[in-house]
């Protein structure tokens, strides 16, 4: 009885989201808006209810349906795990993928231990990695003394910790971390980046937690942000990738690391001064005369309307989303007084209503005049439940999760759904996934891997073991993505052009071969155990590629192996497979 | 023919490499043919990216509004500087305009008239975002946003004949910028150095024999442009540069190259190499202040010393070379005239752009001046446009690299030449 109201539920469910996947029949309830109230029992009938494993596998075979899912929701396969979702469906996979919570997760957790920062608050981070310069002034010393007692006490640290690296890399690497200073914050986000990508169940998590950070970036050394991002990301963005738009556009509004970064923080409105002048005034009369000088001396602050474009530019509308400079300096008298409280101690959201202006405001033909910090939440509520941000947001996760050219039909079904949901990004996803243009044959290996994702995948495929993932996070900085260190609020491309040049794929081929010769310090490769005859150039392109490689890569392949003693060594099978053109697609 | 090409077909890297055949850089190399002039034009493009104050670089003293207009970040005038305070005002140019004075080394370029400045210049399009204003500035094609190629790139494709070398079009960075994606082929490299497989001989045959013959268009293309350039490269030895005539690029304190220092570093050991260079593109950030600006000192102080040094150490190690190179500076956009209440500056309009070149005809600021008061901004808040930066390339491109194909490198714009400057020698 369950089984069979689950398949009903199911049917039911796909009916509605694939529906509209048929164009011709939206026009058509267009022209007859007679129809428009009551169109769904004619056009559902004939629509066969299919099962997502149906979808999928029309166009692809099983096996590359399961690949493409593997590393479509997360970054690559491990060894058995094509296996495993075969066995559980690709369905179930799926469903299982888009509710985390109920995922477990131990052996990642125990991984994340090793970095003491991840638990920390911001407020915490600011008084036990000190920027230099403040521990200088609270020491009381010279910024220059204090760079001195550094270095000394660095040298006598390094000296150990080569001797430990002998026996122990990931034990020095730990060393490491411990004497990093501030720029440990960031190692360690980046390290526990990639623990995560490699090892966690969540994948689709993942995914999402790097597609939205992306999609509202910070950048990670500008100013205070290095202490802010490490709350950004385990506590704002990742626990609402599959929630609501609104909610997560909401809690990155009132983050301190977006209000830093895009400076809203110090907006304020032009006339404050102004308006509380009285005020001013009489506290200024309280004053000694030093102080009353260093007020007059300090500049007048004003509007800021960094936060308010990017808002519409980047986060919601998109630029072409239909929004003017006008409205721009609009939003931005909206957002005065967000602000952070003690930004240099225990940073959090902080609405100063003494810098907010309260006069109404005019934001896309309309009045916003609520008042107080309902300004801002009143524009919120306005751009994310637009058509415009509907319509910019389905395309930025089609083009990250199907293709760099998603098909328009596609991001108009998406957006339906976003915005007949009022946002739901599980949904959204869900639509997304359900759709045929998911699973096409111009769909399959279509993407280019990020460098982020490149690595990770090459990381799973290998099964490489490892505690610290240090030089990963070189390697993905080299390959082109620094990982937190994206400077515009653009964040970085989902496209391929953007990676695809000959430096960087230089830099892929060589990652590649420094992977699997075991180059890469605390970072440990079996080939023998993950490709079982790993001499064999049929081994490795089973394990990696699922047993497909291009003829033209194969006979690239076996001229060299032909040609050369040498080039038989396992490494160097292996290597040239994960440097393969195959291996850079998703 | 030039020499040092024949050398490498001769004794050169063949029995090295491994090939049974003349690879095709190779074949490229010594075919590719020099300019008319008998020397190869070199272009070199440098991006400030996040929008550099233009009027805080070259400072228009001469105009009173910039005084009330920025109270607390205006640059002083060279009069207002005692002897010995050179450090703290402008350094005149022509007794209207100064330079930022962290900018000094380059003073004596400007000075020996192998540097030009155009003020008031930049994109007509009125975007104040970063992201938009880099894409048209990139593209050359300001309010059209589907333009999928650079104009840096157009303007190769067009003096393109299919046998340049693997380094005819270089960016130093870690991907491929906007402005040099396109047909024309271009390659990104972070480090000459290590601009090479690093693994068994095999590994790089096997590589190399993949990508050879992959059907996957796009990887496939990217991978013989690599394996081209690695040919190339090897021969000339990037390991052992020396700066000549006591140049030397500024550096971070540790012994690293900054950014602009570095890429200028590595574009100088292009040149001297040989390796067929014609169009160099770097860039750097940090141009985006909107807090805490400084004005003599301070953040675009800092910036701006690094990038004079940069050019001044890249202009000495170039020496005569000089004659056939030509350096262009822009930015996406200037900042607002006015400072903003967190002494800095937002997203502007027009800005200053510097040219540097053995034929270039400098020592002069260059472009209408449109005014600070009031009525004279744009938008009552920026330096107004009185030159499009277009203009400005397409009398470099024209005088300085022959291309005149103008109406394919930036559609929809015409640039006569009874507008040009005259900022390059006919």
């Amino acid at each position: 009885m369950q089984i069979r109201l689950r398949a009903l539920l199911t049917a039911l469910l796909t009916v509605a989201l694939v529906f509209p996947a048929f164009p011709q029949a939206q026009p058509q309830a267009k022209s007859k808006p007679q129809r428009k109230a009551n169109p769904a029992p004619a056009q559902i009938a004939p629509a066969a209810p299919k099962t997502l494993d149906e979808i999928a596998t029309a166009e692809l075979t099983r096996d590359e349906a399961v690949m493409h899912l593997l590393n479509r929701l997360g970054y690559g396969p491990r060894p058995g795990d094509v296996e495993r979702v075969t066995v559980m469906g690709i369905e179930n996979y799926v469903n299982e993928q888009l509710n985390p919570a109920q995922i477990e997760n131990s052996a990642m957790d125990a991984k994340l231990k090793h970095y003491a920062t991840l638990a920390r608050s911001s407020g915490e981070l600011m008084r036990e990695y000190p920027q230099p310069n403040q521990e200088a002034k609270r020491l009381g010393i010279s910024p220059e003394e204090y760079k001195a007692r550094m270095e000394a006490q660095r040298a006598q640290q390094q000296a150990q910790m080569r001797e430990t690296a002998m026996t122990d890399p990931t034990q020095a690497q730990g060393m490491a971390l411990n004497q990093m200073g501030p720029q440990r914050i960031v190692a360690e986000l980046s390290l526990a980046k990639l623990t995560r990508a490699i090892y966690s169940e969540k994948q689709l998590e993942e995914q999402l937690t790097d597609f939205w950070f992306n999609h509202f970036n910070v950048f990670a050394a500008k100013g205070e942000d290095r202490y802010l991002l490490t709350n950004y990301e385990n506590k704002t963005i990742r626990p609402r990738v599959l929630g609501h738009f609104r909610d997560l556009l909401g809690a990155t509004a009132h983050d301190p690391a977006m209000l830093f970064y895009l400076d809203n923080f110090q907006s304020v409105d032009p006339k404050m001064g102004e308006r509380n002048e009285a005020q001013m005034r009489r506290i200024a009369a309280r004053m000694s005369p030093e102080q009353q000088q260093q007020l007059a001396n300090r500049p007048k602050r004003g509007l800021n309307e960094n936060y308010a474009r990017e808002l519409m530019e980047l986060h919601t509308l998109g630029v072409d989303g239909g929004y003017t400079q006008k409205d721009v300096t609009e939003v931005a008298r909206c957002f005065t007084g967000w602000t952070i409280k003690t930004p240099r101690q225990d940073p959090e959201f902080l609405f100063q209503p003494r810098q907010h202006d309260p006069e109404a405001k005019m934001v896309l033909g309309q009045k916003i005049d609520a008042g107080g910090e309902r300004d801002g939440e009143e524009v919120l509520d306005m751009l994310a439940r637009h058509p415009s941000t509907a319509h910019f947001i389905s395309k930025k996760l089609a083009q990250r999760f199907v293709t760099d050219n998603p098909p328009p039909a596609l991001v108009e079904r998406m957006a339906d759904t976003f915005l007949k949901t009022d946002g739901d990004l599980r949904q959204v996803m869900r639509t997304m996934i359900w759709s045929p243009e998911f699973w096409s044959k111009d769909t399959y290996r279509a993407k280019i891997k990020k460098p982020f994702e490149l690595v990770a995948s090459a990381a799973r495929a290998t099964d490489a073991q490892m505690e610290l993932p240090l030089p990963l996070v070189q390697w993905t900085d080299r390959i082109g993505e620094p990982l937190y260190r994206c400077q515009p609020p653009t964040g970085y491309s989902d496209t391929a052009d953007a990676w695809v040049n000959t430096g960087a794929l230089l830099n892929r081929m060589n990652f590649a071969l420094a992977l699997t010769s075991n180059r890469l310090r605390g970072i440990k490769v079996d080939l023998n155990t993950v490709l079982g005859d790993p001499g064999q150039l049929s081994s490795a392109v089973k394990v990696f590629l699922n047993g497909q490689l291009s003829a033209e890569t194969r006979k690239g392949i076996e001229k060299q192996l032909a040609a050369s003693q040498e080039a038989n060594q396992p490494v160097n099978v292996a290597g040239l497979v994960l440097g393969s053109p195959e291996f850079q697609r998703r | 023919m030039n020499f040092s090409r024949r050398a490498l077909l001769k004794n050169g890297g063949l029995a090295l490499m491994g090939f049974s055949a003349l690879p095709a850089f190779l074949t490229r190399a010594v075919a590719a043919s020099p300019s008319t002039s008998g020397k190869r034009k070199i272009l070199v493009v440098l991006f400030q990216r996040g929008a550099a104050d233009g009027l805080n670089i070259v400072v228009p003293y001469g105009d009173a509004n910039y005084y009330s207009l920025r109270p607390s970040l205006a640059i002083p005038a060279p009069s207002a500087a005692g002897l010995g305070d050179a450090a703290n005002a402008a350094l005149d140019l022509d007794g209207f305009f100064g330079l930022h004075p962290a900018m000094e080394s380059v003073l004596p370029l400007f000075q020996q008239k192998q540097m030009a400045i155009v003020h008031a210049a930049g994109s007509p399009d009125t975007t104040r975002s970063h992201f938009d204003a880099q894409d048209y500035m990139e593209s050359g094609t300001p309010g059209v946003k589907s333009t999928r190629d650079g104009w840096l790139n157009r303007a190769l494709f067009q003096l393109h004949d299919g046998n340049e070398s693997a380094f005819r079009a270089v960016a130093l960075g870690q991907s491929l910028p906007r402005t040099l994606q396109g047909k024309a082929p271009a390659v990104a490299v972070p480090d000459l150095r290590s601009f090479n497989v690093q693994g068994a001989p095999s590994a790089a045959g096997g590589f190399e024999a993949i990508y050879a013959q992959t059907v996957d268009k796009q990887l496939g293309e990217s991978g013989r442009e690599t394996f081209d350039a690695i040919g190339l490269l090897k021969q000339a030895d990037p390991t052992k540069y020396q700066p000549e005539n006591g140049a030397e690029y500024p550096n971070q304190g540790n012994g690293q190259g900054t950014r602009f220092g570095r890429a200028l570093q590595q574009i100088a050991q292009l040149i001297k190499a040989d390796v067929g260079l014609e169009v160099a593109f770097a860039d750097a950030g940090g141009w985006d202040t909107h807090v805490n600006q400084g004005n003599t000192q301070g953040q675009l102080a800092n910036l701006l010393r690094e990038m004079a040094q940069s050019l001044a150490a890249f202009q000495k190690d170039m020496g005569d070379r000089m004659e056939d190179i030509v350096v262009v500076t822009m930015s996406e956009f200037g900042r607002t005239a006015r400072e903003n209440g967190n002494r800095g500056t937002d997203h502007g309009h027009a800005n200053c752009m510097f040219v540097m070149g053995g034929g270039v005809q400098g020592g002069k600021v260059y472009g209408r001046w449109p005014g600070l008061a009031p009525e004279q901004l744009n938008e009552g808040r920026d330096l107004a446009l009185t030159t499009d930066f277009r203009t400005v390339l397409s009398e470099v491109l024209v005088k300085h690299q022959k291309n005149d194909a103008l109406v394919q490198i930036f559609p929809g714009f015409t640039a006569e030449p009874k507008k040009y400057l005259n900022l390059i020698k006919a």
